[in-house]
């Protein structure tokens, strides 16, 4: 059977010059970076050469790197690594209702240790509104933390704006570009960025390792203690083959990133516009400030769940913001905070495209869809009156 | 996740659809997680004729509703009532722990029908006398 991999917001496919380099560094130059001998010394040179890289990246010098096991690690030590070391200017951080729960369940984790936090809420497209963010900015604020863009809805942030108003007030700017990060341009002096979580695999790099950007001079504390690895900022011996891969993903992603933009985009616009042919069917999310690679759409009537494992008897792997995916049954927050009701966000579906798709898989979904839709409608009360 | 049968229920659901003889109709929702089920019964001298379903739900909320309409159709009334969402989650092999709500939704829905018919044949005969 044909199959069909439109998830790459929540995984990618390692590139295979990705997983060549690993290898390298799994089976030949395995030495510890900390070890003063030729192996460590030759792991040392690799894991310095993927801070360069990553740093080129996002405009971020070498040194400002810190490799993490992954994006929510990275999120974590940002959030309580900057609220522990600012105590004694401030206990207020600002974030939003639809970020990641990394960033979400650690700021509620900071809560009960005394932190007072602001979530803002979105409009309908999931935008948050930069005024709101200056109108929320307190004596006692130390950290303003959004996302460069959303997971779910791809809505991308109005980051800059963000970043000019924390640099004008003096209050440290964190965003979570996990899902931005290679996909969107971004650079952190034009950006005004302090501190920045990305993440290997989702760049069609390994999973496993992260990165939080740490612009020079920014007080923070270490939440990992141990050796004196990454200037201090965070213990343990470095994931090597994690940190070449990532760098290699990194390298190709600043290279492709305007092609790989463009072609994301063909593919994003065509299958929204075939997605929009079903009667019933909404685009969530912005329709232009959006992820090159995001396509979400909510199908009135139907249950998203039940969508997913009709598309997955088909090789077609999607995902959805319904309550009956989720561990919680709780549907999607993001939805939610986005004013969209509850029966609409229960048929949500993503589709997230990567590099590795193509027309063809575009097609395929707009052929069998509309079968799926029709055979769940009409076991649904909902879709009766029609 | 889901066993054979609940894919099998899924995928070919048994008695969908609306009952035009119906004479007992009920829906239920589930607060959980907000899914809507509606079953259409058409009982005749304390016995289920005929019935039909339909759910708006996951995968194990649609195995379930077409589940238990196969498990009730031609029972007695008292034999409806006894069959319970236990019965229907193990006749179908199984539910993953967090779908077992889902079972629940399709039993109350029958006997939520179930109660509303011999409510509704009490208050005829009150009537009749
Ligand atoms: S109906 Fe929501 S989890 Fe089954």
């Amino acid at each position: 059977m044909r199959k069909i991999y439109l998830d790459n917001a929540a995984t990618t496919r390692v590139r295979p010059e990705v997983a060549e380099v690993m290898m390298t560094h799994l089976v030949e130059k395995y030495g510890n970076p900390s070890s003063v001998h030729s192996f460590g010394r030759e792991a040392r040179v690799a894991v310095e050469e993927a801070r360069g890289q990553v740093a080129a990246l996002i405009g971020a010098k070498p040194e400002e790197i810190i490799f993490t096991s992954g994006g929510t690690e990275a999120d974590n030590l940002a959030l309580k690594g900057v609220a522990r070391a600012n105590r004694s200017k401030g206990n207020h951080i600002i974030t939003t209702r639809i970020e990641h729960h990394a960033i979400l369940h650690t700021a509620e984790a900071l809560e009960k240790e005394g932190l007072e936090v602001t979530y803002l809420p979105v409009d309908q497209y999931g935008l948050v509104d930069p005024e709101e963010v200056r109108r929320s900015i307190k004596a006692s604020t130390i950290l303003i933390s959004v996302m460069a863009a959303n997971n779910e809805v791809g809505t991308v942030q109005p980051i800059r704006e963000i970043g000019v108003i924390a640099r004008e007030k003096g209050v440290y700017f964190h965003t979570d570009a996990v899902q931005a990060v290679g996909n969107i341009p971004i650079d952190v002096n034009a950006d005004h960025i302090d501190l920045l979580s990305l993440s290997g695999h989702k760049i069609y790099g390994p999973k496993g390792v992260g990165v939080l950007y740490i612009r020079r001079g920014t007080r923070i504390q270490p939440i990992v203690h141990g050796g004196a690895h990454e200037r201090n900022k965070r213990a343990g011996t470095e994931n090597v083959p994690g940190i070449v891969g990532l760098s290699k993903a990194a390298e190709l992603a600043r290279i492709e990133l305007k092609e790989h933009m463009d072609y994301l985009k063909g593919l994003r616009d065509r299958l929204i516009s075939g997605l929009l042919s079903i009667e019933d069917v909404q685009l969530n999310g912005h329709p232009e400030r959006r992820l090159p690679g995001n396509v979400n759409v909510s199908v009135r009537y139907v249950e998203g769940e039940a969508m997913l494992l009709s598309l997955d008897l088909k090789g077609i792997a999607a995902s959805s913001g319904s309550a009956c995916t989720s561990g919680s049954l709780e549907p999607s927050h993001v939805l939610l905070a986005m004013g969209i009701p509850h029966e609409v966000a229960h048929g949500s579906l993503r589709f997230s495209l990567g590099k590795f798709n193509t027309q063809e898989d575009v097609d395929y979904v707009l052929e069998v869809l509309p079968e799926i839709v029709q055979r769940l409608r009409s076991m649904s009360p909902f879709a009766a009156a029609r | 996740m889901y066993s054979e049968k609940v894919m099998d229920h899924f995928m070919n659901p048994r008695n969908v659809g609306e009952l035009d003889t119906a004479n007992a109709v009920a829906e239920v929702g589930n607060p959980v997680c907000g899914d809507v089920m509606k079953m259409y019964l058409e009982i005749k001298d304390g016995r289920i004729r005929d019935i039909r379903f339909k759910t708006f739900g996951c995968g194990a909320a649609i195995a379930t509703s077409s589940m238990v309409t196969e498990m009730v159709k031609g029972k007695t009334i008292d034999e409806a009532l006894a069959i319970t969402n236990r019965a229907v989650a193990e006749a179908l092999g199984g539910l993953p722990g967090n779908k077992l709500h889902c079972s629940n939704l399709a039993a109350d829905a029958v006997h939520k029908a179930i109660h509303e018919y011999l409510l509704k044949l009490k208050e005829e005969e009150k009537q009749a006398v």
